[in-house]
Parts: structure tokens; sequence; C-alpha cells
């Protein structure tokens, strides 16, 4: 089963959710963290993972044999993402805007067009208190999150329990990472910010047809607006977390909620049960 | 010979448009004849590279000048590989700039005024 952590905005709490959910889950399962914030990811700072592998992720760009362009520009008109441009007798290439799909090369009547393989990021995988740990990152520089997810997801194992803490956003990376999961859990705050971000996660996920339901963080902040919403949307409300200053400072100093406070760990199996529970429906 | 100002309104009394890639119009003008065309620029809504593919038009009419008010990293080497000279302009009529443009007045832009806009 594929679990994915989400969520409009920003530090609503993906991680903490992703992190805790993990642990509170490996000695009953089989768990698998999949860090695909690709870039910032953070999941390890409170796991510690030790990584044992670490593979690069490229994209494969064009590469123009000037000799054998004929500067027909059927190559710079294809491109949807115009990382092609024609001037002169030559053809230019703009890396950083290439999406890698190929298709100036399938195109290219005079074979000037070959790939190379650009590095883009890379892919780490290790464990963290017996859960298997696989995190992606972009390299400096670069701007295409999506492959670098996909890789990561790549890694998926079959017969764990799989959570994927996903980046903040409902763009490309946002779906990237919660594409395919068998259940989406949207976290969010009881702030106006929060509410607003939470309707367009909750637009992108009904539009990918997961099942869904919402965590509020720092429950107590903030006003009842969120609560009022999901009620007249009828989306299931997994968990409150309360606004406590010990959680924010365990959470500070890179600690673990469910291993810190009892009623946290109760919470967490209560959230996996709801989870569970909705999956097999 | 021709050059490209970018614009925010049709005319010769139109502001320049500050910016390249997402200006309002294109105005090819011959600094001598004052002979102008207008074109409205259909790349505005474009969410990837419109600097590139704005640029590229810009190098596909022939033009060996161009005015605007800032230009990013991409647009600008494809202006600069075709040999086009881009020169800043800001807070002035079309028509000014292209007067200014012809007394030598506008200053030339060789490297990037703003960062690259991709994602």
């Amino acid at each position: 089963m594929i679990v994915a952590i989400a969520s409009g905005k920003g530090g609503t709490g993906k991680t903490t959710i992703a992190v805790n959910l993990a642990l509170s889950l490996k000695d009953k399962m089989q768990v698998a963290l999949l860090d695909c914030d690709v870039e910032e990811p953070n999941a390890h700072l409170f796991l510690l993972p030790e990584f044992k592998e670490k593979e690069p992720v490229t994209l494969p760009v064009p590469a123009i044999d000037q000799e054998k362009c004929t500067q027909c520009g059927i190559c710079t008109r294809a491109c949807a993402y115009h990382a092609l441009a024609r001037v002169g007798k030559r053809v230019l290439v703009f890396e950083e805007l290439c999406h890698g799909c190929g298709g100036c090369g399938l195109l290219c009547p005079a074979g000037a067009i070959t790939e190379i393989h650009k590095e883009i990021g890379f892919v780490k995988r290790g464990t963290a208190r017996g859960i298997e740990f696989i995190q992606g990152t972009m390299n400096i520089g670069t701007a295409l999150a999506p492959p670098v997810i996909r890789k990561v997801k790549s890694r998926i194992p079959k017969d764990k329990l799989t959570i994927i803490d996903s980046p903040p956003g409902t763009s490309c990376p946002m779906i990237s990472a919660v594409y395919g999961a068998d259940y989406c859990v949207l976290v969010t705050e009881p702030t106006p910010f929060g509410l607003s971000d939470l309707k367009l996660a909750v637009e992108v996920v009904r539009e990918l047809g997961i099942p869904f339901g919402v965590v509020i963080n720092r429950a107590d902040m903030g006003d009842g607006e969120v609560e009022k919403y999901l009620q007249e949307q009828s989306i299931p409300l997994l968990m409150k977390i309360p606004f406590d200053r010990r959680y924010a400072a365990c959470y500070a100093r890179g600690g673990l909620l469910v291993e810190e406070f009892p009623e946290l760990k109760s919470s967490f199996d209560t959230l996996w049960k709801a989870i569970e529970r909705r999956v097999e429906a | 010979m021709k050059i490209a100002v970018t614009s925010a309104g049709s005319s010769l009394d139109s502001m320049v448009d500050e910016r390249f890639g997402r200006c309002r119009f294109f105005i090819f003008i011959n600094p001598e004849s004052k002979e102008y065309e207008a074109v409205e620029n259909i790349y505005t809504g474009d969410v990837h590279g419109a600097g590139v593919q704005v640029a590229q038009f810009i190098v596909d009419k022939g033009v060996s000048a161009l005015i605007t008010g800032n230009v990013g990293p991409n647009a600008l080497r494809v202006l600069k590989e075709s040999g086009i000279e881009v020169y800043a302009a800001s807070s002035m009529s079309v028509k000014k700039a292209v007067e200014n443009y012809i007394k030598g007045k506008l200053t030339k832009i060789s490297n990037p005024t703003t960062p690259s806009r991709h994602n």
C-alpha cells in the first residue's frame, strides 16, 4: 500500500506526519519512507538513516551536431518548452529548459541530434530504525523535480507499506509524488492560508481520483473555517494535533513526537486505523 | 534597416514595455523612414520559455537592434548569437526611445538584467 502525505501549503507538518506515522508502524509491519520533497528533503534530519547506496538521476537532453544540422527548424518548432532556438547557422540548446522528452531527436530529419545524459539529482537508499529510507535530492541549479521524484518512486518496494513525504504545493512536483498512491493524507493548519491551499490540494487529489482525508496540525490556533469546510465537503478529518509548545520544541531539535509523547503515539495509531479502514473499504 | 521595440501599445506614442518576453506589443520600425508595424505579442501566456521563444521571433524578423527594458539570460543568449544589439529604455515613449537610439543615447545591454524565470 502507498500512502502519500501532502499539503497545498508548505510548513504544515507533512514531514512530521510522514516520519511519525512510519515510526509508529515499523514494529507492526515492514515500512518504507520515501522523501520525495526533492528540493529540500528533510525527513533524514529526524530519522538519521544510514545510507548504503547513491545513484544519479539523469535527463536526456539534446546535443546538436552543427555539421549535420540543416537549420530546418523542425526541432525548434516542436519543442514545447522552447529549449531550442535557431540562430543564424546554429541551433542553440537551453538545457535547463529541456524536459527530456526526446521529441527533437525523433523528428530531426538530418540525424543531427543525439542525447546526452545530464545529471540533475541523485537518489540515496538506506535504513533508519528498521525503516527502509529512500531520498531524492535535486542538484543545485537544476529546475526539474518530477524526474527525480519518479526515480525515487521507481524504488518503491512491492511488499512494504510505503509512506511518501511529498513536496508542498499543487504543481508538477506534488502531483508526481502523490500520483498512484492508494491514499493521500492532506496536512493543513486552521488558518486562512491553510484553508486556501487545502482547497487547491483537494482539487488535485479529487482530479487524480485518490481517496483522501485531512490532518489538522496546530489545531488550536487560527479559526474553525477548515473544520467547517471539511464538514461541508464531507471530507474525513483523520487527526488533530494540538498546538503545543512541547511538540514544537521536540520538532525543533529533531526529536520524534511518537517517542516522546505517548498521547501522540496513540493518535498516530488511530490515524493509521482510519487510513486502513478507508483503503480497504 | 529595421529595429524592434517592446511596447505597451500599438502606436509610437505608447510607452516602452520594460518586459521583454511578456511585453504587450512589438514595434518594428525603420529608424530613418519611421515606417513601422505593430505586432501583438502572442507568447505572453506561455508558461515555459517565453524569453527564448520571443527572442527567436525577433531573430526571425531580421532586426539589427532591439530596444527593451529587461532581458533574461536565455533570451539574451539567442539575441547575442544572432548579432542583435540590445538597448535599454524605460519610462519613455517608443518614439522617444527610437530618437534616443538614433542619437546614440541609449545604454547597451550586454548582461542579463533579470534572472531566468523557467521552472
